[in-house]
């Protein structure tokens, strides 16, 4: 058996296709799927560009096989803006300077999505923990922390809002 | 780098999973959160025929407080462990170790019992496990088995588990009375793998003497090294002479290895330090927490 038919959600459309057992949930993404947006930096796990959301939780992909998650629920970077409108993550990004390339944003933005709807406040050390599992080369991190210190900060002031 | 061609399955239960295992598992391999063995495949270094896995033996995730012990399910993902309130409360040892393993996004699918079968001789959750004590569940078509954690590691990355078996689940012991625990690692970055790391859980008795102790270095030997003689501490209060004679005993009992990261020197330096280092911080933590209580 090393030809499977897989049934798999992502970003809310289903996907029917015939996936060989050695193909990497990444590589699924990209090829069969043409969801170019996830990306692939290492293939073993190192640096964090291939990062989904896997039933709601960031994972890499290039450490799944595709054929693991017949029946079950991705969300790629494709799949966090709504009818064209940015998330306040991803705009922020832009406003801070969080990316320069852009290779390596895809992944810390859906490990950063999934972070703070588990950990909505989190401190300067948490984040940079959170960060240590992806590498950019470009922009020393000084902008991508910004950024996400900065929904961060909406956030609470939203929160605070609701409550008056 | 793509892996191997191989032919997979994905049993529904923990029966149909144990009698595959007999049937292919010479030849294959079980693959649960797949964070050490999806790279190795990836870079062709494992190229098993057969891949069994285990993901959707969802009754093999739980962790359950049980009297005296806890009981987790071998696929019961690292992250579940980090978060779990009962996990805090009463193996605070795992709670602390857990974070140093890789990254959230690799502990949001690793799981427990799979870095204990992987077996690597500096990873956290086998050292804890060494120095928490417990008992491995290992299941075959035939039997369930139980091994103690300190017979189970063999040697790099190898156990007692036989190709037809299969983890379940690991009883852990909960520490009673005046207890303290402390993990600390050295790794050249967050989330790399330890040079050197050091678990301590200890008991002391009304008079702030050390009744029971374990200590376990990591990255200086083949398998977690539990520091039996360590045991000379039980009976008294920690002092500088005693810390003196733990590192002593810490220098006589490592076997480091040079490699690209570090120096066997250098490990051996780290296995000192951070062993003085455990043992204090687990005794100040024992005194501690009955202060609160008082
Ligand atoms: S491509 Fe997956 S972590 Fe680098
Ligand atoms: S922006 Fe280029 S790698 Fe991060």
């Amino acid at each position: 058996m090393s030809v499977h038919k897989i049934e798999v959600t992502i970003n809310g459309k289903k996907y029917q296709e015939q996936v060989e057992s050695r193909m990497l949930l990444s590589d699924f993404l990209r090829e069969t799927c043409g969801l170019t947006g996830t990306h692939v930096g290492c293939e073993h796990g190192v640096c964090g560009a291939c990062t989904i959301h896997l039933n709601g939780s960031a994972v890499r992909s290039c450490l799944i096989f595709a054929v693991q998650v017949d029946g079950q629920e991705i969300t790629t970077v494709e799949g966090l803006a709504k009818d064209g409108e940015l998330t306040p993550l991803q705009r922020n990004f832009i406003e801070c300077h969080g990316l320069q390339c852009g290779f390596c944003t895809p992944g810390i933005l859906m490990s950063t999505t999934d972070y703070l709807q588990k950990n909505p406040q989190p401190t300067l050390q948490e984040i940079k923990e959170m960060l240590s599992g992806h590498l950019c080369r470009c922009t020393g991190y000084e902008g991508i922390i910004k950024a996400i210190q900065k929904t961060v900060d909406e956030n609470n002031h939203h929160y605070e809002a609701e409550r008056r | 780098m793509k892996p191997a061609k191989f032919d997979y399955y994905c049993p529904k239960t923990v029966d149909e999973a144990l009698a595959l295992l007999e049937e292919i598992g010479f030849d294959g391999k079980i693959i649960a959160g797949g964070q050490s063995l999806v790279p190795i495949m990836n870079m062709r270094l494992s190229t098993p025929e057969y891949l069994i896995d285990i993901n959707q033996l969802k009754d093999l995730q739980f962790i359950e407080l049980d009297g005296s012990k806890m009981k987790i399910g071998a696929l019961t993902r690292q992250t579940e462990i980090e978060m779990s309130d009962a996990v805090r409360k009463h193996l605070g040892l795992l709670s602390e170790a857990v974070p140093y393993i890789g990254h959230v996004q690799t502990r949001n699918r690793g799981t427990f019992g799979g870095s204990l079968v992987h077996a690597d001789p500096s990873a956290e959750i086998p050292l804890s496990l060494m120095a928490l004590g417990g008992t491995l569940h290992i299941a075959s078509k035939e039997e369930v088995r139980e091994v103690n954690v300190e017979e189970f590691f063999v040697t790099y990355l190898t156990t007692d588990i036989m190709p037809n078996e299969l983890l379940t689940e690991i009883h852990v012991p909960v520490p009673e009375g005046r207890t303290g625990y402390s993990f600390h690692e050295i790794s050249r970055r967050h989330g790399d793998f330890a040079l050197v790391a050091a678990a301590c859980q200890l008991s002391i008795d009304d008079q702030d003497r050390i009744s029971k102790v374990r200590l376990v270095l990591g990255g200086v030997d083949a398998v977690p090294l539990l520091i039996t003689d360590a045991s000379v501490m039980e009976g008294e209060h920690l002092s500088a002479p005693l810390l003196n004679k733990i590192a002593d005993m810490v220098d006589e009992a490592v076997n480091p290895e040079s490699d690209l990261h570090a120096t066997a020197d250098y490990r051996r330096h780290l296995a000192k330090q951070l062993a003085v280092r455990t043992v204090k911080t687990a005794y100040e933590r024992a005194r501690g927490e009955n202060n609160e209580r008082s």
